[in-house]
Order: structure tokens, then sequence, then C-alpha cells
């Protein structure tokens, strides 16, 4: 199923063509509209007609979350604030937020690309949807839900937490798909089986996650414990919200928009293009955006494209899922670690839970990491040699996968604290 | 179905059109607008073979047509409607229409293109009232019809519209739009339609581009384009005054 056949399933040719006439005419609008970038392409010695294949993006400079910090709160617009019909910002977890502004032409891209990603997903108009992203400033709740009501589904806003109240929901209305982030999903099947309800009598058939990284054994997880077939969708507020890209049904990565967004892949230390298929950060350019594009933007996350065709028969390039955020990469003892890693390792193991902490300190001058971990009950209260072989091989894993050691600690399960927006993995309590 | 990429135009040092871009799918109605000057008219001329490009190229149906003849794009498929009509007024009406087969006729064609010349005036029944009137006894509208029979008797596949509103009465106007649709529902042609009067361009169109100062700087579905603030406040008539940055 295809929300829009004629555009997801485009010839490369025509693609690439309506991709540079985009990429022309909003490099024209920038430079005119967002003084921002005129002084930037000013100082790069570039002008907007300079650009005559995609290639010549890379000429371009790069557009950052400082960036856009700076010009705080619509130094980045490029219409006059009266057309502006929304404004969202990011949560700002790590600083000032950052301010996104829609055009009522950008609400309606935006709602055909979150169409797209839901169709993708398995969502039709006749299905039940509850989403559970926080509906606000976070442009999770209302990308989901205009673009649930382009589809057509029956669309309950529940917003995100009230876990009871969510399952109580999802079991009175009959929820068939179901929208949050995935340590939510998690969240939302322990209080299903703590409420002592079988998840057979649930209706849920789909369940869309994303705004947070995850592994393949998260989703398992969640597939076999809430009974879906869960795919994984990416988007970011700075480039438009969800819709960027996501999963077809095939889950071997996520459909990007390529009509709307350039991408490319950049190496996070040189920022140099990196072999095609290599993980690197992604780098997100906005083809139709009228009110806030964004040219070269820095998201941090890193990925891999996939070039191979998808049996779904979309042609848009896929990418891998988010593996981990540059910013979020733990410099441990000079080793590269991302908390996805442990995540996957983690997941791999029998007699732990889901949920787990990073912590990192330093003793002296060596770092030290130490990941809680929770374990299922029953290993829990036996004996302490079980404990031991147990922590032993988490170890071991870690080890293997990070090439540099970690202290863990086994804790009960429902001690770590639990989030209803982005889990926060990790705790650096080192002063760098 | 015609692809332009990075065209270049210059008049003398007076850079025309700047690194466009565009293209039109078979079966679609394109609609080029933009203020005095744009460029606009350079485009479809150059399209047509009529000014050569500096730069850039010209696919039509994969074969690149950017150094080709006027004569002999036409004989592929691309018939051009000049602004202002140009019929030639001392001429009967049907010597025009004639004359717009002229890249394809030949003694043994004689009777294909007297069904072609019926067909245009079975679309245009008023043309075959006027048959042996001089073109430029025919009222302004009336040209226009005349001006497109003509390029239809080189039967095109894709038909180029330079303003063909222009300087009609309104209700006119809206005829001349209801042929241009008919054209591409009922004859499956392509049309590429240059149009001050924006709206109503974007109304039939299905997509369109903005062309400002040589460049274009916007591109989108029509009834996109019609929403758009800059292009009503630009093309479509808003009061200016009213609508002042407040940034």
């Amino acid at each position: 199923m295809y929300w829009e056949p004629e555009k997801e399933t485009m010839d490369r040719g025509d693609l690439e063509q309506l991709q540079l006439e985009r990429l022309q005419a909003t490099l024209s609008r920038v430079y005119r509209n967002v003084p921002f970038y005129r002084q930037k392409f000013d100082e790069f010695g570039v002008e907007p007609d300079d650009f005559r294949s995609l290639n010549d993006l890379r000429k371009l400079p790069f557009t950052t979350k400082e960036d856009l910090r700076n010009s705080y709160p619509y130094g980045m617009f490029a219409v006059p604030l009266r057309e502006v019909v929304r404004i969202h910002a990011s949560s700002g977890t790590t600083g000032t937020s950052t301010v996104a502004g829609y055009t009522k032409n950008d609400i309606k891209t935006w709602s055909n690309l979150v169409a797209r990603i839901l169709t993708a997903g398995g969502v039709t108009k006749d299905d039940v949807i509850q989403i559970a992203f926080g509906y606000g400033l976070f442009t999770g709740g209302f990308g989901l839900h205009y673009g649930a009501e382009r589809v057509g589904a029956s669309v309950i806003p529940t917003s995100s937490g009230n876990t009871a109240r969510q399952v109580k929901i999802m079991q009175d209305f009959k929820t068939t798909a179901l929208i949050c982030t995935p340590s939510y999903a998690l969240l939302l099947a322990d209080a299903i089986s703590e409420m002592g309800i079988n998840v057979n009598s649930l209706s849920l058939r789909y369940g869309l996650f994303g705004a947070e990284p995850w592994s393949e054994g998260m989703r398992t997880e969640i597939q076999d414990r809430l009974k879906i077939t869960a795919t994984d969708n990416y988007g970011l507020s700075e480039v438009i919200g969800p819709g960027v890209a996501g999963e077809c049904l095939e889950r071997q990565g996520l459909h990007i928009s390529e009509d709307h967004f350039l991408v490319e892949v950049v190496n996070p230390d040189t920022l140099e293009p990196i072999r095609l298929g290599e993980t690197g950060e992604m780098v997100i350019t906005s083809l139709t955006k009228e009110a806030f594009p964004v040219i070269r933007y820095r998201t941090r996350d890193l990925a891999r494209l996939i070039t191979e065709p998808c049996p779904c028969g979309r042609k848009f390039m896929k990418m891998s899922r988010v593996m981990g955020r540059s910013d979020d990469m733990l410099i441990i003892k000079g080793v590269n670690v991302f908390p996805s890693q442990i995540e996957a390792v983690l997941f791999a193991i029998e007699g732990t839970e889901p949920h787990y902490q990073i912590i990192v300190d330093r003793k002296g001058a060596l770092d030290d990491v130490t990941v809680l971990v929770e374990a299922s009950e029953t290993i829990f209260f036996d004996e302490m040699k079980k404990q031991n072989k147990l922590i032993t091989l988490i170890k071991k894993n870690l080890a293997s996968e990070l090439g540099i050691s970690v202290n863990v600690k086994l804790v009960e399960k429902k001690t770590l604290e639990r989030t209803e927006g982005k889990a926060k993995r990790v705790i650096d309590l080192r002063k760098l | 179905m015609l692809v332009v990429k990075n065209i270049d135009v210059y008049y003398g040092k007076i850079n025309a059109v700047r690194r466009a871009s565009l293209h039109v799918s078979e079966g679609e109605i394109v609609a080029l607008i933009g203020g005095n000057g744009a460029g606009k008219t350079t485009m479809l001329n150059t399209i047509s073979g009529l000014i050569r490009a500096f730069g850039g190229s010209i696919l039509y149906d994969g074969q690149d047509i950017t150094k080709q003849p006027p004569d002999r794009i036409v004989q592929m498929g691309i018939s051009h409607v000049p602004e202002g009509r140009l019929v030639f007024k001392p001429m009967s009406t049907e010597d025009n229409l004639l004359l717009g087969s002229f890249s394809r006729y030949s003694l043994g064609k004689r009777r294909e293109i007297e069904n072609d010349r019926e067909q245009v005036y079975s679309i245009f029944p008023i043309l075959k009232e006027r048959r042996r009137q001089p073109a430029g006894t025919l009222s302004g509208g009336e040209q226009q019809m005349l001006a497109i029979g003509r390029a239809l008797m080189a039967k095109p596949k894709l038909l180029l519209l330079d303003e063909p509103s222009m300087g009609l009465a309104p209700f006119i106007i809206k005829e001349i739009f209801r042929h241009i649709l008919e054209l591409r529902n009922r004859f499956g042609l392509t049309v590429l339609l240059v149009e001050q009067n924006a709206r109503n361009a974007l109304r039939i169109a299905d997509s369109g581009y903005v062309l400002e100062t040589g460049r274009v700087v916007l591109q989108g579905q029509a009834e996109d384009l019609l929403a758009n603030r800059d292009v009503q406040r630009a093309y479509l008539g808003r009061d200016l005054d009213t609508e002042m940055d407040v940034q």
C-alpha cells in the first residue's frame, strides 16, 4: 500500500530532476529571505545561481543546532510571521530550544509525509489510532495526528502519560494502531500484563515508533509482547518533525521521502562525505519547506543509507535505524561507545529486562562505566551463583562488542526510572 | 516528457534566465508564472529553439533538443503559440491554419491535412464561420483561437502557450482557458502555459513554477502555489500595502 504511488515509486532520473528544481528554488528563496543564509553563502563565496547539480550541495556550509539557537526565536524563518500558522519548538533538553515554523502549505506537506509513513507501516482509514506522543511544542503528537487524520483513520489523541488510562482506552476504544516512543510501548506492555489483561483480547495490530533510537531486539520484544507489527519512523523538529523517513512492512530500513528531503551522510569528525552504505552523521536539506527551510542541517543522528531495492516497490532510498547520536557518543577510555550498542547486547541476553542505564564516572584519571540492568524476577530470587553467572556473561558480551570492559550491576525489576517521553539512558558524572 | 536543466539565456549582457530547471510530464498542464521581465517568454522561446541557450540542456522525450533548429523541434512535436497571437492578418483564417501544417506538408498528405483542419474547426466552430475572412478582421479571442488552431495543425504532443489571455475580455479568457483544458482532457495534449493571469493559469494547471528575475523561486503543485502567500501577494493581486513585512 502506498499513500502517493506516483511519488513513492518514482524513477530515479525523474526524482533527481525534481530534487534539483526544488533545491534551486529553495536556495534562491533562502538567499533572498534569510539573512543568516545570505551571510553564510557570501562568506563561503557561493551564489545560489551556481547550483547546477545535486553534487554542488557540498559547496554549501553546514547548518548546526547552534546556528538555529543563535537565531532564536524567528531568525531562520523565510516568510513573514503572519504567514506562519503553527509554531513548534524542540524539547531543549540540551540547551535553548529551537523554534520551527510552518505555513499552511507546510502543514499540508507535513500531514502528507506522515500519511506516507503511516500507510507504509500498515495503517489505513479503517484503523483506530492511539497517539501517545506528547501534544504540545513537541512535533510528535500534532505531526502524527494530522497525518493520521489525512489518512482518514479514527484518531484518539491520548497524548502521553497516565499509563493505566492509556491501557483502558486501548481496551475500550479498540485501538488498532499505537503510536509512541518504543520505550513507552514497553512500559504499556508492562502495564497491560500487570493489569491482568490478556494481550490477545486487545485489537492492536500495528505500532509505529520513533523519537528515540531503539534496537532490533527491542522491536522483537515489543512485537512479541504487544502482538503487533512494529515499524520505525524518523524525523526531527528542525527538519519538519516525524515524516522524514519511515519503515514499510518489510522492516528492513526506513524509506526517506527523497522528494522533500535531500540526505547526505558525512563523517562527523571530518565532515567529509563517506562511502555510500557506511555509517555516519545524517545531514538533511529541506526541498519544499516554506517557513523554515534548512540547508545541510547536521542532525547528529548516526545512520547509514541502504541502496538495495526494497521488495515493497518504493524507490526511495532507505536509511538504517538511527544507531545513536554523534553528540550522545560516549568517549570512554578513548573508545567511541554508543548507548545503542549496549542496548543491543542486553537484548540478546536471556534473563534481563529491556530497561537499563549507563553511568559514566571518573575514578582518578580513568573513566569508569557501570551499566545498571534490570533482571527478570526469576533470576533475581535465585541464588547468588546464577546472578554472578549472568553478570559475567553480560560483561563478556559487552567487552567484545565495545572493546572496553565495563562494570555491570543487576538491579531489581522496576527500580530504574520509567519515562513517558524519551528514555534517559546515560548519566555522565564526569566533569570534562 | 520535457526536461529543462540549468538553462542560462543572455540578451547581450543581460542574464534573462538563470540556471532555470523545470520539467513537464506527459498529459500535464504546467503553468509558468511571474511578473514582467521574469523570463517566461524567453523560456518558451528557448524551448522552441527561437533563442539559443548559453548553457544548460533541454531534453524532449529523452532527446537533446538544445541545439535543434526550430523547424525540427516543431516536427518533433512541440508547437509554440506566440505571445500576441501573431496571426498573418491579411491572409484568410483558413490559410493561416494551413500554414501551421507547413512542417509536414506534401502533396500526398493533402487529405490528411484537410481532416486535421476539419478537426480544428470542430474544436473552434467560430473559425469555420470566419474561414474566408482575413485574420486581421477577427476579434482578439478569435485570433487567439486561430493561433492555437494553427499550432494544432502541426500535430503537436506538447503545446507551448504564451500569454493566451493577454488583452482579452474576462469572459473570453474563460473560454480560452476552457479550450486549453479540453485540449488536454480530450486530445491528451501536454501544455506548458506562460501567463500573467496567474490565478486562472494555476486553476487549470497541475503544477507550476514561479519565475523571478530569471530564477525559479518556487515550484510545486498548482493548488499549493495558489495557497502560497508570496504568490498571492505578487501575482494574484492582493493589496501589497496591507501585507507589509512584520519581521
